[in-house]
């Protein structure tokens, strides 16, 4: 029986670390542990609830504008404020446009590393190489001659003793498993798609001013104006650029993501077995002109896609018992974030450690739980949801994948799944931001320039005590800001986030995390080289200073 | 052509001779040097080596990594593969666990006393500072053993500086930037929550040019990022100046770009090159896009700059600081109230 830990846990969002069971070349058992803590919660009371958006906004800059969504929607909530259609649809093209960039990052310079040998790519034959990108998609980047001098960039790279980045992978384990061409053809998208990162996001940089941390959100609506006769404010120029940068996505995603995903899951099914989990919640996202959702929210309890239950956030409850908090209600209690505590009680091991102690505390994630259950969030609860719900552009989108790999449904519960639903929503997504600009055009047509209600602007006209609550689908999942406001100040602020349901600790009862609970089972070929192991904890896209460190093996 | 230098490394990646000298042509722009400079930036970047660099992320967000990202001039495939040699930075990098640490040790190893340490979030010190530990290891620790045998360190963001976020009120984890802790090193500030990526690769192309850190302030600013305050450089200068100013969301001013103020815009107190450098390439920056300025370069930005939306209604603030935005002005702003009526 060996100790595995893995620490730092790298290409993910923050701090993690995770400590594994291994015996017999699976996991027995494992835990999840984020090792930063900041005090965001503390820091908001006693402060104006109208720049509460401003400071969570840094709880994480890659998945940037989603805790502002979150908390302007959690104020207009507690203040009943009625946003007008045209702040929903910038809201909308922001949120969307973060979606699409996000999930393409994940997949190449978060994720791909996983399952791409990039040392076995100086083997390839770039005219094989150029024959398999034009079986599998018309993108304009696939000759030879291409290919050729991508391979020898990388040569001359590695030939030059100054790997960087990519020095000490795990290259050459056996459980990669690309052809030298499919590796040297990911290399050359790795690369493009760094290029194309920077450009697509400036669809969020020209309505929300900058990216990361975009700074035109505001309770009750959007900063950015909207006027067609003033060079200063959203107008037909902006229109014709916010078309260039969609299309840019819907492409990019197309050609490249999509059929890159295809074929990099044709050579890993086996991973249709491992990583699944039971419960998913979808808080649904993009709210439509009717006041409906376009992607559903809903809860999955067991794997059962035909009874998709209403999300009820009162249903749901945090536990401390094995996080470092304490509640001053006692260790066993779960609160609603409304009640919700954050008070630190750090029992770990004293720095420098070599293990954390996980027959106790040993995390600084709280362990939410909806009835009581631990949930999944993410592209795969919002595809699972959809799905089930009968969403047609997901349904279709599902299908199309799972035709391809010549797979079914079931295949979905997976790490394979959670990757392939990934792209699932970034495809429909990418085409869903068309009808959000055509939409804000029309409005602009009509002479509509509303862009905020500033009616509740003025804390003179707040109740002295309210209370609200915000849900964002963000691209890792569900996520929820809880504020009580009290004398127009801040008394409560607390956030849930999908991380933390994912990367959650053990609760109450002993119940592991999703993450901890997909990695029970995970085959490991070499206990030094946990290569595996991070096959599943990157399909969740961790995300951590919101809410994990991986290491290797120390014999015990 | 030297082998293993920065133009070396960008002609390999299909940067023409032209675009080569553009990018030194805008790098001396961003760092507010005449144009005979070029020459001398693209001298440094034939000849010089890649500097080495390690990055250390802490009490972060990883919001100015991604800044970083967005880089276009160059962008970061060319910053990654020819600019300078990344030996660890935990999001992006290949390795993970001891493979990692190991890619850290072996870097400060082999290139001690060279290499250029990059900080990235505010450290706790709180406690002993276990409230971000790495490989088992408190934040502090890393940052003072990593720091004894580098070159220089520079810090980006407003966290790594000032402590930032983190060490906004009540600071429940006791956090501060580099300079708090690192005593006997160049350190150099690049604040901004995030770092504007431009400031970032115009200092590393200054010490690689000049051979040393550029020029700041008594707060470890660059000057030519943080020497000149954003009001004066901002381009609805002129309606703060005519006393046209915005006072509700979405009316005339507020679209037709008239000054923020009295929505609560920061910029008469903040020292940054937003306006003349932009974000993301050039597209916007926050009062171009009809925001308020919230200061973020600033050291203890988040109190000493909130309520991020009160302007002129707290007066105190406005006179007690009416002298760095100039009396003249200010006059003419009080005299001079101009209608903002549809």
């Amino acid at each position: 029986m060996a100790r595995l830990v893995i620490d730092p846990v790298t290409r993910i969002e923050g701090h993690l670390r995770c400590e594994a069971v291994v015996a017999d070349g699976k996991v027995k058992d494992a835990y999840s542990s984020c090792t930063m803590w900041r005090g965001i919660e503390v820091i908001m009371k006693g402060r104006d609830p109208r720049e509460a958006w401003v400071f969570v906004q840094r709880l994480c800059g890659v998945c940037t504008t989603v805790h502002a969504i979150a908390s302007i929607r959690a104020v207009e909530d507690a203040l009943k404020i009625k946003v007008p259609r045209n702040a929903d649809l910038i809201r909308n093209l922001i949120m969307a446009n973060q979606c699409v960039q996000d999930h393409v990052i994940h997949f190449y310079h978060l994720h791909a590393l996983d399952w791409v040998d990039v040392v076995s790519a100086l083997k390839a034959d770039p005219a094989k190489t150029s024959e398999l990108a034009k079986t599998i998609s018309p993108w304009p980047n696939n000759s030879t001659t291409y290919f050729k001098a991508v391979q020898d960039k990388l040569k001359a790279f590695v030939e030059r003793g100054q790997l960087g980045i990519f020095s000490n992978g795990y290259w050459g384990h056996p459980a990669y498993n690309l052809p030298p061409e499919a590796n040297l053809m990911a290399v050359a998208h790795y690369l493009e798609a760094l290029d194309w990162q920077k450009e697509v996001i400036k669809m969020m940089a020209m309505l929300g001013a900058k990216n990361p941390h975009p700074q035109t959100f505001l309770v009750g609506g959007m900063a950015i104006p909207i006027d067609p006769e003033s060079q200063n404010a959203i107008n037909a120029g902006t229109i014709a650029a916010l078309n260039k940068y969609a299309d840019m996505a819907i492409e990019f995603v197309e050609k490249v993501y999509i059929p890159d995903l295809l074929a990099v899951a044709s050579f890993y099914k086996d991973w249709a077995k491992y990583g699944g989990n039971v419960n998913f919640l979808a808080c649904g996202e993009y709210p439509e002109a009717n006041g409906k959702m376009w992607l559903p929210a809903g809860i999955i309890k067991n794997k059962n896609l035909k009874e998709i239950y209403p999300v009820d956030h009162k249903k749901i409850q945090e536990y401390i018992t094995r996080s470092y908090y304490k509640y001053s209600k006692g260790e066993n209690a779960g609160l609603h974030p409304w009640d919700g505590e954050t008070t630190p009680n750090y029992t770990g091991p004293k720095p420098p450690y070599e293990y954390l102690n996980v027959d106790g505390k040993y995390s600084w994630g709280k362990a939410p739980r909806y009835e009581d259950l631990p949930m999944e969030v993410g592209p795969l609860a919002r595809v699972l949801v959809a799905y089930a719900s009968g969403h047609k552009e997901v349904k279709e989108a599902v299908d199309m994948v799972m035709k391809k790999l010549g797979v079914g449904p079931e295949a979905l519960f997976s790490t394979l799944g959670r990757t392939a639903a990934r792209g699932i929503i970034a495809l429909v997504t990418a085409y869903k931001t068309k009808d959000f600009i055509n939409e804000l055009a029309a409005n602009i047509k009509k002479g509509d320039y509303t862009i905020a209600n500033t009616e509740k602007w003025d804390p003179k006209t707040w109740p002295a005590e309210a209370k609200g609550m915000g849900w964002h689908d963000a691209p890792r999942g569900a996520l929820s800001h809880y504020i009580v406001i009290k004398n127009k100040k801040i008394e409560n602020y607390q956030m849930v986030v999908p991380s933390t349901w994912n990367l959650s600790p053990r609760d109450n009862k002993g119940v592991r995390g999703p993450v901890e609970e997909a990695l029970v089972n995970t085959p490991v070929a070499d206990s030094k080289q946990p290569l595996e192991l991070l096959r599943t904890i990157h399909s969740f896209d961790p995300c951590m200073a919101c809410g994990m460190h991986i290491v290797e093996v120390k014999e015990e | 052509m030297e082998k293993g230098t920065i133009y070396e490394g960008l002609v390999r990646r299909g940067v023409s001779r032209r675009d080569f000298l553009k990018f030194c042509a805008t790098t001396a722009a961003v760092l507010g040097l005449s144009s005979s400079y070029v020459p001398k930036i693209a001298e440094a970047m034939e000849k010089k080596e890649k500097p080495v660099v390690v990055w250390l992320h802490f009490q972060d967000c990883t919001g100015c990594s991604e800044s970083v990202l967005r880089a276009t001039k160059p962008t970061i495939g060319q910053i990654v593969l020819d600019v300078v040699s990344l030996e660890y930075h935990e999001t992006i990098m290949a390795a993970a666990g001891h493979q990692a640490e190991k890619s850290l040790h072996d870097a400060i190893k082999k290139y001690k006393g060279k290499y250029l340490v990059v900080v990235e979030g505010a450290i706790p010190t709180k406690d002993g500072g276990l409230y971000c530990c790495i490989g088992g290891r408190a934040a502090v620790d890393i940052l003072k053993e990593v720091a004894k045998d580098a070159a220089a360190i520079i810090a980006i963001g407003t966290c790594a500086t000032y402590g930032g976020i983190p060490a906004a009120k009540p600071n429940p984890t006791g956090a501060v930037g580099v300079r708090d802790i690192i005593k006997d090193k160049p350190v150099i500030n690049l604040p901004g929550c995030p770092l504007n990526v431009e400031n970032f690769t115009a200092t590393v192309v200054y010490f690689l040019t000049f051979g040393k850190l550029p020029k700041t302030d008594n707060l470890g600013r660059p000057l030519f990022a943080h020497g000149i305050l954003i009001h004066d450089n901002c381009e609805r200068r002129g309606h703060f100046d005519t006393g046209e100013f915005a006072k509700s969301w979405g009316d005339k001013g507020h679209r037709l770009g008239w000054c923020l103020y009295e929505l609560g815009c920061k910029g008469p107190f903040a020292y940054h090159n937003c306006p003349t450098i932009r974000w993301n390439d050039g597209t916007s920056w926050p009062v171009m896009a009809g925001h308020p300025c919230v200061a973020c370069s600033e050291p203890k930005f988040w109190d000493a700059n909130a309520p991020f939306y009160a302007g002129l209604q707290n007066k105190d603030s406005f006179f007690a600081k009416a002298s760095k935005i100039g009396l003249g002005a200010m006059a003419v702003a009080g005299l001079t109230k101009k209608e903002n009526k549809e």
